[in-house]
């Protein structure tokens, strides 16, 4: 379904899949209806839609003109650098979102309260290839000096010069693109986070398990956080295609070797294959991690039952 | 936009009384909302600058200094008086003065923000009241087509049909029109499901039902009785959504598939600074300063409403 409507959109375009050969000055127009006819594209758009999909269901994505390998190829050999980057801005964005939200809900109205918020405020205001350019000149262009005489240089792009195993090198690689990428995921899961645990204590439940003398600590992460995770369930599954968008981004402006910067390199030379093969994939992944976060639901949530 | 607010004319009978104190209280409400006042007085500034950029700008945005400019950007006044030559923000790397690229450029952004959402508010609305007044297939048509939506981010969806468009358009500049198409008739899903939500349950209630007994179209039941009910969430959303139009459009401008040069749009301007972060920070941080700072008062005001509109909403 999702494929179709892609697939009519991208091959009705005028110019169409030969679009990089039109303006090729050593092609002639013969050569052009010649191509159009041994690729199939004088065919009708719904018997070119059946061929596709039939490839695709057989593993094969066609063939990139912009990187000249098979498209399958070409994403799956970018994927485990986007699925690093994206794993961990996601883990990062969780784990001090919900910390940041848990911690503004416990004392509401209080100056960090404010604060938290107010971080969360600028975080989903801030647009993200800004983020990335200011950080660029914070850490990689000037270096932040330390009180003592050390400055913090970190490097913006994504490939190491030296050794690409060096556990230490990735890391450092690895922590400007996936702190731009994370702010955004993070100011929202604090703000949810925040509600939803405020939501949370108050409670009868709340009430009874610290009537019941439990210390503070257990009543709020074992008692309350499990119940104010749900709704982060839902958002964060929502919260995908963002995430995704925001890798294109990312990956573009740190030269990351990943999925969105091959994407983004096709997109100027109409290569549509890989066009197909990318938004197909991530439509697919998106839809994936909606089912994981259904069975996370009803796995934190006993009430939820699926038939 | 606050103005709407505010009583326009004396209360006369006993319902337009009523109506008065719903709409002052909203006011009261929103009022108290300090943060969201002070987004509505950074909005309103943003918003005359725009209008009178003409008027305003020192410069001509898209000259170049020809006289002082001499290959590298020239710094801003308060950094260097003896370079800025008369350029208070300074000039960016072919010599142009940001301040008046600035200002033209809120033109754009705000142009864009308003517009896509209208747009996207308009298709929505009417996508969604149809889907839940009728129900049924329709209803779940629609909701099929928006799931698709939904499940396709929509930033590279965005880049794919800007990049065909710029590609295939005989002009050699993508008109700000095309985004602002584009951006709309992507975006509205989000608001076709809030108004469906509302209007599934406003259609039991029993003013529907008076309605359609006294025999008016269900045209007229949809947009006169239960459209006005279902306007605050719709109002909460699109405020919120030009924030979000106004950081799409700057992100397509910033990866050169929006907003084409020499026309100044606070996205396009960022394009080339990455290459000159080195010697002019500046050329890279004012325009995403603008884009931050409108962006955050709209998500203020749009906080401030939803409180204001439906304390229960959050």
């Amino acid at each position: 379904m999702i494929s179709l409507i892609l697939f009519i959109i991208l091959n009705n375009a005028p110019g169409g899949p030969l679009a990089p050969y039109l303006q090729n000055p050593h092609i002639t127009p013969a050569d052009i209806a010649r191509l159009k006819h041994n690729l199939g594209l004088d065919k009708p758009i719904w018997y070119r839609y059946l061929v596709w999909i039939g490839h695709v269901l057989r593993g094969d994505m066609g063939y990139s003109t912009s990187n000249s390998e098979p498209v399958l190829q070409a994403i799956l050999q970018r994927l485990p650098a986007t699925l690093e980057l994206m794993g961990a801005s996601f883990v990062l964005s969780i784990v001090v979102g919900s910390a940041a939200g848990i911690f503004s809900a416990i004392r509401p109205y209080s100056f960090a309260d404010y604060f938290i918020t107010t971080f969360a405020f600028f975080g989903y205001s801030m647009p993200v290839f800004w983020f990335a350019l200011m950080m660029q000149l914070a850490f990689a262009v000037h270096g932040i000096p330390l009180p003592f005489g050390y400055q913090i240089q970190l490097p913006s792009a994504g490939i190491s010069t030296h050794d690409r195993f060096f556990l230490g090198d990735r890391l450092e690689h690895l922590i400007l693109p996936t702190v731009v990428l994370a702010l955004l995921q993070l100011a929202l899961y604090s703000r949810f986070m925040r509600s939803s645990m405020l939501e949370v204590l108050k409670t009868d439940y709340m009430r009874t398990a610290s009537a019941k003398g439990l210390d503070f600590k257990t009543v709020i992460f074992k008692h309350g956080l499990k119940n104010a995770l749900i709704p982060i369930v839902t958002v964060t599954a929502l919260n995908l295609p963002s995430l995704v968008g925001g890798a294109i981004v990312t990956e573009t402006i740190f030269a990351w070797p990943g999925m969105g910067r091959l994407f983004f390199n096709a997109l100027g030379q109409s290569d549509i294959a890989l066009l197909m093969g990318y938004l197909c994939l991530i439509a697919f992944l998106v839809v994936f991690f909606n089912l994981i976060a259904d069975v996370a639901y009803a796995w934190l949530d006993p009430r939820v039952k699926y038939d | 936009m606050a103005v709407g607010f505010a009583p326009e004319y004396p209360p006369t009978g006993v319902e337009e009384d009523d109506f008065q104190f719903a709409k002052s209280s909203v006011w009261k409400r929103f009022r108290r909302h300090r943060l969201a006042m002070a987004g509505v007085l950074v909005l309103a500034l943003m918003v005359f600058v725009a209008v009178f950029a003409k008027q305003l700008a020192p410069y001509n945005p898209d000259t170049i200094d020809q006289v002082h400019w001499q290959g590298n950007p020239l710094p801003p006044c308060f950094l260097n008086a003896a370079q800025c030559a008369g350029h208070l923000l300074g000039t960016d790397e072919v010599g142009r003065d940001l301040l008046s690229r600035l200002m033209f450029g809120a033109r754009i952004s705000l142009t864009v923000g308003v517009s896509a959402v209208l747009m996207e508010i308009i298709i929505g609305t009417f996508l969604g009241a149809i889907a839940g007044y009728y129900g049924g297939w329709i209803d779940y048509a629609i909701m099929r087509i928006t799931d698709v939506f939904l499940s396709i981010p929509l930033l590279p969806l965005l880049l794919v049909l800007t990049a065909i468009v710029a590609a295939n358009s005989s002009k050699a500049s993508l008109g700000f029109g095309v985004i602002v198409l584009i951006i709309g008739a992507l975006s509205w899903p989000g608001v076709a499901r809030l108004v469906r939500a509302s209007f599934l349950s406003l259609r039991e209630l029993e003013y529907a039902e008076a309605a359609r007994a006294i025999g008016n179209n269900d045209g007229r039941i949809i947009f006169r009785h239960l459209l006005p009910n279902a306007v605050a969430p719709i109002i909460v959303q699109a405020t919120l959504d030009v924030a979000n139009v106004i950081i799409l459009e700057s992100t397509l401008s910033f990866l050169g598939f929006g907003i084409q040069p020499p026309t100044a749009s606070w996205g396009n301007m960022l394009a080339n600074a990455e290459s000159n972060l080195q010697i002019a920070w500046w050329v890279a941080t004012f325009p995403g300063l603008c884009i931050l700072v409108t962006v955050l008062a709209i998500n203020y005001i749009g906080d401030g409403l939803r409180d204001a509109l439906d304390p229960n909403m959050r």
